[in-house]
């Protein structure tokens, strides 16, 4: 056990944290400002990874794939607000929660029909691949450093944009009071629409960021979207600050959890048993915090109302 | 009799009949199928118990379905190689008999049910969604990572449990006992639902503020209801592990918890009945559009939506007319 080591699974859940803040931060604004809760938001994930995938086949290039993420998860968000998820507003979570579930079943197998079942695979770009030497000899993935920048990058502009602009004032207004917005002259469907397609927009920003070190497949959204929602079960429903914290938390003890568990219990077990006990254990650690963060603060650690 | 008693006798000769049709048929194939919908049916009954009646929109039903699966694999699988499941402080073996079996699971998904309820309950609307769905997974994993019991491969039993009296192996001869656990925890739902308790969470549902100003207490309603509703689904989980004669991490997995959520709304919110018709037109539709397309799963899908959005009231709604005030 190094200090190497140590510092190297940091940063490792840190990159984690840093991507499911990115899926939180959509969920937690769609809830916030909407009422809504989004089952398929990791349908939206999925379909970034696709579209990335695919332009950057065609094209050769990474960043195109990026833009094809973003471009292709928020039109696919705008999409299914447009037809299907505008009319679940009034609606109570019950009916939310079997539409969207509907919804992930028409994405995924439509994507299974239109791709098969073999993932695709999205490369990591030239420039970025490869090892880089951070202070102290360290070496570290250098796409793996950009993706912990590039996201602290996009929660920054994030919360610039919710707390310094136009469209932020209308937003925060939106969470407290839709009617009265409404009444001040702001277009109150296509705020909603917009919100709904920026949250997809990071969602799909995160498939395809995260599609580069893993594959890109059928059901990939759906695990991140659970991991999601504990992230935003911790850090308080409708709170950006929330989402980050808890998706820095949630992606360091995940990370942390499956590294150090086992070795800490082959302290005072055999190595074949601490293994294995760790490696469940580890398994739960996020869920456990989730327990723990409940009985203290049931709505959160930022969270203001049940 | 009302138009739904109608429809519900009607439903359950039809449950009846079909089966015994296709024994005498010689259609053992039918007869499985119809195993399948009739235990999926107990599981989404358990689940209404807590959604119909509470209104507790649990997304981690699967979590007791698979306990269910769990009690009845691990019992089985030391019984299957003569090694004992504990040996100190006292022997505990491994067990075929199904009463035996059905207990452990029963008492294992209540546990399960209390202590995830505790948690949860402690939140309401879709925090509580959110957590069910998380403890789900967490228990997915954990069967995923415990390689005693086979990991993410599960573990098969090769000869289906016993039960006093009867020939299990015969598919009519276990189709009656699945059906008959189903008649009992509709009798006992239909039961719940009248009695004083059942009255009182409904009003929990409605008005907390009120129930608690008489003096009762909602969370403890909600958890009585949320640990019975896990001990019906976690039946469940031991007869379908016991009709596959395999159990693997997939009966923990949130589709499933999803799938008896949509069994119950496609039959109708807050019916009894409800329960069974959605999961039978589930195998039916399955089995059927399965068969003419590889994707079913969108047609399903599509169906689904249009349910939600436009056909409010589910199957039993349009056949029965709307619900009464209260259900």
């Amino acid at each position: 056990m190094t200090t190497t080591l140590i510092l190297e699974q940091f940063l490792n859940g840190l990159q984690s944290g840093i991507m499911l803040f990115l899926m939180a931060a959509g969920l937690t604004l769609i809830f916030g400002v909407m009422g809504l809760i989004n089952l398929a938001h990791g349908s939206l994930y999925m379909v970034g990874a696709f579209c990335a995938a695919t332009a950057a086949a065609a094209t050769g290039s990474f960043a195109l794939g990026l833009v094809a993420a973003l471009a292709g998860a928020a039109a696919a968000g705008a999409l299914i607000e447009l037809v299907v998820i505008r009319r679940l507003y009034d609606r109570d979570h019950l009916d939310q929660v079997l539409a969207t579930f509907a919804l992930i079943l028409i994405f995924s197998e439509g994507t299974r029909w239109v791709f098969g079942s073999f993932p695709l695979y999205l490369d990591v770009p030239e420039a970025l691949s490869g090892p880089v030497t951070l202070p102290g000899g360290i070496q570290y993935p250098l796409y793996r450093l950009t993706l912990i920048l590039a996201g602290l990058a996009v929660a920054v502009g994030l919360f610039w944009l919710i707390a310094r602009t136009r469209i932020g004032v209308q937003i925060r207004a939106g969470e407290n009071d839709r009617e009265m917005i409404a009444a001040l002259g702001v277009d109150i469907d296509r705020l909603y629409t917009f919100i709904f397609a920026l949250g997809a927009a990071l969602a799909g920003l995160a498939g395809a960021l995260v599609g580069a070190i893993q594959s890109v497949q059928v059901g990939m959204g759906e695990p991140v979207l659970i991991l999601a929602f504990v992230t935003i079960v911790i850090g308080g429903i409708g709170s950006i600050k929330g989402a980050l914290v808890g998706a820095l938390l949630v992606g360091l003890t995940d990370t942390l959890g499956s590294v150090f568990l086992p070795e800490l219990f082959k302290l005072f077990m055999a190595p074949a048993a601490a293994t294995q006990t760790g490696a469940s254990l580890s398994s739960m650690a996020i869920y456990i915090l989730m327990a723990v963060v409940l009985i203290w603060r049931p709505t959160g650690l930022f969270g203001a109302r049940a | 009799m009302t138009r739904e008693t109608l429809f519900n006798l009607a439903v359950l000769a039809g449950l009846v009949a079909l089966p015994l049709y296709a024994h005498l048929a010689d259609e053992p194939f039918t007869i499985t199928l119809a195993t399948r919908a009739v235990i999926l049916s107990l599981a989404a009954v358990g689940l209404n118990m807590a959604l119909g009646i509470g209104g507790l929109v649990s997304l981690g039903h699967a979590v007791f379905f698979g306990i269910g699966g769990y009690a009845m694999g691990i019992l089985a699988f030391h019984a299957q190689n003569y090694m004992p499941l504990m040996e100190t402080p006292f022997l505990i073996e491994g067990t075929k008999s199904m009463p035996l079996i059905w207990l452990a699971a029963v008492v294992a998904s209540a546990l399960a049910a209390l202590v995830i309820g505790l948690l949860s309950l402690r939140t309401s609307g879709v925090y509580f969604i959110m957590i069910t769905l998380a403890f789900g997974q967490m228990f997915y994993y954990f069967a995923i990572s415990w390689s005693a019991y086979g990991g993410e491969d599960g573990m098969s039993i090769y000869v289906r449990n016993g039960f006093p009296g009867l020939n299990t192996l015969v598919p009519i001869q276990f189709y009656g006992l699945c059906l008959a656990a189903l008649v009992l925890a509709l009798g006992f739902n239909g039961a719940l639902a009248r009695s004083r308790f059942g009255l009182a969470l409904n009003a929990a549902r409605q008005v907390p503020e009120r129930v608690r100003a008489v003096g009762l207490d909602p969370f403890r309603l909600r958890l009585v209801a949320f640990t019975i509703s896990g001990a019906i689904t976690g039946l469940a989980g031991a007869l379908f592990a016991d009709l596959n004669r395999f159990v693997s991490p997939t009966m923990f997995s949130w589709q499933l918890s999803g799938e008896f959520i949509v069994f119950i709304i496609i039959g109708g919110t807050a019916r009894l009945f409800g329960p069974v018709v959605g999961a039978c037109l589930f195998v039916v539709l399955e089995h059927y559009i399965g068969g003419w397309s590889d994707y079913w799963h969108i047609w399903f899908g599509l169906l689904l939506l249009g349910i939600v959005l436009f056909g409010r009231g589910g199957v039993i709604g349009l056949i029965a007319g709307k619900a009464r005030a209260h259900g």
